[in-house]
C-alpha cells in the first residue's frame, strides 16, 4: 500500500525507530545539548562524553518521528570513537545528501546513513533528519543554548 | 438546492479532481484552509477581466464598477453574518489582523496597568500573542480560562476569572485544535453583566456554523476569508459601531482621512477609518462571490451534513485500536485531531500523502493545547461541505494500514 515511500521509510528505520540506540542518559556528561525543531515539536537532548577530542559516548533522549528518532540513533551509533573534526565532516556530507543538492552525491561513501537518503524527495522532511546532526554540531561548538531548526 | 448533494458540489470544485501521487485527492485539511468554489475563481479573473480599477477615488466607469462591486461584497459579508450596518465591517489581511488591530487601538485606548485580559487555555496563537504584547505594552495581566481533558471551557472557572479588573474578553469560537465550539452566548452574558465586550475569533467557525452577530451580542467577531471557501489575503472585523466610532484608528494613510494638512488631520467615517492604503479589491470581490455560494446551498444545511461526517468518522476513528482522539467536545464542529500509539503524527501525515490524503499534523498554532495533552503534535483531519463518508473510509483503512506497517 505504500510503496511510494519504500525509499523514504527503510526497514533499518522502522528498526531504529523501534529500537533506538543509545537512548540513555548519560549521568555527568561532558556535553549536553537540546534540539528542537518549532515546526513538528519534536524535542532532543543530546548527551556527549569526550576523550580528549574524540567522542567517546554519545546518547540521547526525546521524541520525534520514526525519521528523526533513526537519524539521532544512527548518529550516536556512528560518531562514537570519531574525533570532533571527523565527526564535523559526517555532518557536512550528510547535509549535503540529505538537502539533495549534489546530483551526483556518493552515497557510498557515507556508508549507513545512506538510508537517509530518501529524505531528499521530501522537503518538509528534510529537517526531521537534520536535527540530530544541528544538535551534534552546537554540541561540538559549545553552544549551550537550545538548537533550533527554524 | 433543496437536498443537500455533495457530489454536485463536488463539482464546483476543480481543485477536487487533482490526482496527488496518482491518488484521488482526499483533502482534509479544511481547517487550515478550504479549496476555491469555480464561482470564486470566476468572479476574480471577471474582474481583473472587465471590471477592474481603484477604489472610492475615480470618477471613470470602471473605478464606479469596481467600487460596487468591492462594497457589495461589504453588503453580502454583514448580511451573511447579520451585522447592523455596512459601517460595522471592516476588511483586513485576516482574522489575525483583525484581532491585531483590535489590541492596538480598542486595546491600547482602553486597556492600563493592573487590567486584566481573558483568553482560554484553547486559543490558536493568533489570539494569544496580540494580547500579550499589548499586555507588555500597557502592564495589563493576561489571564487563562482553563479547558478540561475533554477539551472544553470549564465554564465556573471561567465565571471566576471575571471581575472589576477585566477589561476585555477574546475566545475562539470553535477551536482549530480540537473543534470545540464555546458557549459564546453564555460567555458574552457574564461577560456583559459587568459591562466587559468580548471579542470572538471565528476563523474556524465561519464555514461550518451560522453566525448572526446580533444575535450573540458579541462586540467583536473576526474571520478569514480563505476557510471560508474565498481567497487569502482578506479577513473581516466586525465590530459594534459604537465601539468602533470611539476606537483611534489602526493605520495612517489614504482612504482613512477626510482632511489631511500638515497641521492635523480628518479621519474619515466608518468603515474607511480602518481600512488604510488600497484595500484586496478582487480577493475581497472573491470573497463576496464565495457567500453568494454558501447562500445557495445553506449555512444549516452545510452544518447537518458536516455533523453527520464528523459522526460518521469520530465512530470509524473510535474502533481503531491505539488511536487517540484529542478534544471530545459535546459539542464540536467537525474536526478530528487524533495521535496514534508509538506513531509520530509527521510520519501518519507522509504515509497519507503518498495515498493522496492531505491532512495536517503538527502543533496548529496551538502548542499551549499540545502541552495540556503532552503530546507534541496532533494528526487532524478537519472536514468541509465538498467531504464524503467515503474519503472518510480511505482515510481510516489508510491509517489502519500504516499503524500495521510501523508495527
Amino acid at each position: 500500500m505504500f510503496d511510494d515511500l519504500r525509499d523514504l521509510y527503510q526497514e533499518v528505520i522502522f528498526d531504529h525507530n523501534r529500537n533506538p540506540r543509545n537512548f540513555r542518559i548519560i549521568e555527568n556528561s561532558d556535553k549536553k545539548v537540546e534540539g528542537f525543531n518549532p515546526l513538528c515539536g519534536d524535542r532532543l537532548t543530546l548527551y556527549l562524553q569526550m576523550e580528549g577530542d574524540v567522542i567517546a559516548d554519545a546518547s540521547f533522549q526525546g521524541s520525534g518521528c520514526a525519521i528523526s528518532t533513526a537519524s539521532v540513533s544512527l548518529m550516536t551509533e556512528i560518531v562514537k570513537g570519531k574525533t570532533e573534526q571527523e565527526a564535523e565532516e559526517l555532518f557536512k556530507k550528510f547535509h549535503e545528501m540529505t538537502t539533495g543538492k549534489d546530483e551526483n552525491f556518493n552515497l557510498e561513501a557515507i556508508g549507513k546513513l545512506a538510508v537517509l537518503a530518501g529524505v531528499r524527495e521530501y522537503p518538509a522532511r528534510v529537517k526531521c533528519a537534520t536535527l540530530a546532526w544541528h544538535t551534534l554540531d552546537a554540541a561540538i561548538k559549545n553552544e549551550q543554548q537550545a538548537i533550533s531548526t527554524e | 438546492m433543496t437536498v443537500f448533494d455533495v457530489q454536485k458540489i463536488r463539482q464546483d470544485f476543480p481543485i477536487l479532481k487533482e490526482k496527488i501521487r496518482g491518488k484521488d485527492l482526499v483533502y482534509l485539511d479544511n481547517a487550515a484552509t478550504c479549496q476555491k468554489p469555480q464561482a470564486v475563481i470566476d468572479s476574480i479573473v471577471h474582474l481583473y477581466s472587465h471590471d477592474y480599477a481603484n477604489v472610492h477615488r475615480g470618477v471613470h466607469t470602471l473605478s464606479v464598477r469596481s467600487t460596487d462591486k468591492f462594497e457589495g461584497a461589504r453588503t453580502k459579508v454583514k448580511e451573511f453574518i447579520n451585522a447592523g450596518s455596512e459601517k460595522e465591517i471592516i476588511f483586513v489581511k485576516g482574522a489575525t489582523e483583525a484581532i491585531n488591530l483590535v489590541a492596538q487601538t480598542y486595546g491600547k485606548a482602553n486597556i492600563k496597568l493592573g487590567d486584566e485580559i481573558i483568553i482560554t487555555a484553547m486559543e490558536h496563537h493568533s489570539n494569544i500573542v496580540p494580547w500579550q504584547m499589548l499586555c507588555e505594552q500597557t502592564g495589563a495581566i493576561l489571564k487563562i480560562a482553563p479547558i478540561s481533558q475533554q477539551g472544553e471551557l470549564i465554564f465556573d472557572e471561567f465565571k471566576k476569572l471575571v471581575n472589576d479588573k477585566t477589561k476585555l474578553i477574546s475566545v475562539v469560537h470553535m477551536s482549530n485544535a480540537l473543534g470545540t465550539i464555546n458557549p459564546v452566548k453564555e460567555i458574552i452574558a457574564i461577560a456583559h453583566e459587568k459591562g466587559v465586550p468580548v471579542l470572538l475569533d471565528g476563523a474556524q467557525a465561519i464555514p461550518h456554523i451560522t453566525v448572526d452577530v446580533q444575535e450573540l451580542d458579541c462586540d467583536f467577531y473576526v474571520f478569514s476569508a480563505h476557510k471560508l471557501y474565498a481567497p487569502t489575503g482578506v479577513g473581516v472585523l466586525y465590530g459594534k459601531q459604537a465601539l468602533l466610532e470611539a476606537m483611534p484608528p489602526y493605520q495612517g494613510g489614504g482612504d482613512m482621512i477626510r482632511k489631511v494638512t500638515f497641521e492635523e488631520t480628518e479621519y474619515n467615517v466608518l468603515p474607511y477609518k480602518f481600512e488604510a492604503g488600497t484595500p484586496n479589491i478582487a480577493d475581497v470581490v472573491g470573497l463576496g462571490a464565495a457567500i453568494d455560494y454558501l447562500n445557495t446551498i445553506g449555512m444549516a444545511k452545510i452544518a447537518a451534513y458536516e455533523a453527520e461526517l464528523l459522526a460518521y468518522a469520530t465512530e470509524k476513528a473510535q474502533s481503531i485500536q491505539g488511536l487517540r482522539i484529542i478534544g471530545e467536545a459535546d459539542h464540536k464542529g467537525a474536526i478530528l485531531s487524533f495521535v496514534l500509539d508509538k506513531i509520530h503524527p509527521h510520519d501518519i501525515g507522509t504515509m497519507l500523502d503518498s495515498l493522496g490524503i492531505a491532512i495536517r499534523a503538527g502543533h496548529h498554532c496551538a502548542m499551549p493545547v499540545m502541552d495540556f495533552y503532552k503530546v507534541p503534535a496532533t494528526a487532524r483531519a478537519s472536514f468541509a461541505m465538498y467531504n464524503t463518508k467515503e474519503e472518510i473510509d480511505v482515510l481510516m483503512n489508510g491509517i489502519e494500514s500504516l499503524i500495521e506497517v510501523f508495527g
